[in-house]
């Protein structure tokens, strides 16, 4: 007897540990774009293996267990299979926040489990909070990042007065209950931590704005993997320390990566209301000055007789989901003799890649979209670059004036180039809420419209030189 | 039990130079899918979800096992698809970033 139960302890520790290593595997796998998609399933089968070994020992509560997860099955797969390439910013940030949700609930059910919490040593209970505050944290911050990229809510960041005030005694008075925790260990303690956490979560997500929410989606992802590593310390299990620490890790890395795509650093982004001043400072004089602006039918002359076009596409892009249309587009004129290429913002888009993605999506060959080192020293030789739905990504106030947000991160040099076309909705500024010089410039042209429509009607242009 | 809390601290320390050594050099181009892929990998909660709602006596523990199994189902199912679909868009095509060769014009949809 004594005999099989430690094999079965011992097969499920083996288990674990392949499962490890699938999930090391993985994140190696998914920073090659050879071994992306296997590193991906690789990371599957680890928790495959992982799952299954669970219950390979005296489960209970079966008849709770298996509906919730098959619940969790008919509600996640479509949500993730079906959702548009263009919504997957948010996507990624639910599915965060649930595991967030999960590891919090997970460390504080394991503090009521306990039928004498004050058996507890301080270090079992400083692991219990960090579970709860973590996730609660990384949950409802999800939750407002979500809103914001779903455009529930305000993009802008969010600002009141004294809010950096209320948000540091919000955080003392989780510290300070945090202690009453640890000294006498009271369940009620910890849920009033739990919502105050939230509470913060959301404090702390708010004045987060614009173009940066992206970082801090990826910012909140490793909070989620260290709050999963501080409920397998809680739970005694080594599968979920090394697993999310792992991801607390990496995800530590790739933030701090984005947010030097993007040229700007960490607290940058967490404390500074991005954008907030310039937009209120320069919103008045923006109406009033002239544009050029000009018919489908002029431009497809002007892009039907180019030697050399660059395509710029941004966010706008693929909200009007024209990721096809602007593949026709560059096929007539490659059909014309035209060269044409994609020039690709690292930011483009609203998340890192996220681009490259939509149009992949398109079958627009990957040779075709150039990086912005690679596309950068091109625009001279250009004749025409084409924005379609960016704004920021090539606004010159990141490199000639100091006192904009944006100033300092890279962008792509279109202002080089012999001629611009942006295709705007409206005079409205960008993401970022920063006026932008560029729309003035006497080499660009304008055409309004919805980006799918303004394409069409250039493609249909360009067919009929 | 000073034994176990030591051992997983090793754990910890050494996951902590793995996670960050194992995706040193990533392309701007990935970011996207790497962190829905992590994002993946913390639905392992999961199994302590199942743990607890094992162990859970009582509606109030129940009620809450339920909600962590539901979640964190949510978060590896979600995780893995989504991830899953942005790879497949860069699959279809030559994957290298930089391929020497003209690609063939890939088949209409």
């Amino acid at each position: 007897m004594i005999a099989t139960e430690i094999s079965i302890e011992t097969a499920i520790r083996i288990a674990y540990l392949l499962a490890a290593i699938c999930f090391i595997l993985a994140l190696r796998g998914l920073s090659s774009p050879k071994s992306a998609r296997s590193g991906n399933l690789i990371g599957a089968g680890g928790m495959l293996i992982a799952v299954g070994m669970t219950f390979s020992h005296g489960i209970h509560n079966l008849v709770y267990i298996i509906p919730a997860i098959i619940v969790g099955i008919v509600v996640g797969v479509p949500a993730a299979r079906f959702v548009k390439m263009t919504a997957m910013p948010q996507m990624v940030a639910v599915f965060n926040g649930v595991g967030g949700g999960a590891a919090a609930v997970v460390s504080y059910s394991e503090f009521i489990h306990s039928s004498d919490v004050h058996s507890f040593a301080i270090y079992q209970i400083v692991e219990v909070l960090l579970g709860v505050i973590v996730g609660c944290v990384s949950f409802s911050g999800s939750v407002i990042a979500f809103a914001k990229l779903q455009e529930l809510m305000t993009g802008r960041p969010v600002t009141y007065p004294f809010q950096q005030l209320i948000n540091g005694i919000v955080a003392l008075g989780i510290l300070a209950l945090a202690f009453a925790v640890i000294f006498s260990p009271h369940t009620s303690f910890l849920l009033v931590i739990g919502i105050l956490a939230l509470l913060f979560g959301i404090a702390f997500v708010l004045p987060i704005g614009g173009a940066d929410v992206p970082v801090l989606i990826s910012l909140l992802n490793s909070f989620t993997g260290l709050a999963v590593a501080a409920s397998g310390f809680a739970l005694n299990n080594t599968l979920l320390v090394v697993a999310g620490t792992l991801v607390g890790a990496s995800g530590t890395l790739l933030t701090q990566m984005m947010s030097k795509a993007m040229g700007r650093s960490l607290p940058n982004i967490l404390f500074s209301a991005f954008g907030s001043v310039t937009a209120t400072s320069e919103g008045a004089s923006a109406e009033a000055r002239p544009v050029r602006s000009s018919t489908p039918e002029d431009l497809a002359v002007l892009l039907a007789y180019a030697r050399k076009v660059v395509i710029v596409p941004g966010y706008g892009l693929a909200v009007a989901q024209a990721q096809h249309t602007i593949r026709e587009l560059s096929d007539e004129l490659k059909k014309r003799g035209v060269e044409v290429f994609f020039a690709i913002h690292p930011v483009a888009g609203r998340m890192p890649g996220h681009m490259n993605v939509l149009l992949a999506e398109a079958n627009v060959p990957y040779d075709e979209l150039k990086e912005m080192d690679e596309a950068n020293p091109e625009f001279s030789t250009t004749d025409v670059a084409l924005v379609v739905g960016a704004n920021d990504v090539v606004n010159p106030a990141a490199h000639d004036s100091p006192g904009s947000p944006i100033y300092g991160m890279p962008i792509l040099h279109v202002d080089d180039a012999n001629a611009i076309i942006f295709l705007k909705r409206s005079m409205r500024p960008g993401f970022a809420g920063i006026e932008n010089e560029l729309l003035y410039n006497p080499k660009t042209t304008l055409l309004f419209g919805d980006a799918k429509d303004s394409l069409t009607k250039l493609v249909s242009a360009v067919k009929a030189q | 039990m000073n034994i176990d809390i030591i051992g997983l601290l090793t754990v910890f320390v050494l996951s902590v130079f793995v996670g960050y050594e194992v995706i040193s050099k990533v392309p701007s181009t990935l970011h996207t899918p790497l962190m829905s892929g992590t994002n993946a990998v913390h639905g392992i909660i999961i199994i302590g979800s199942i743990d607890i709602l094992s162990s859970s006596h009582g509606p109030v523990q129940i009620a809450l096992g339920v909600i962590a199994v539901f979640l964190a189902t949510l978060n590896v199912v979600g995780g893995f698809v989504v991830t899953d679909r942005m790879l497949e868009m860069f699959s279809v095509k030559k994957p290298s970033v930089k391929s020497v060769e003209k690609t063939e014009e890939s088949p209409k949809q």
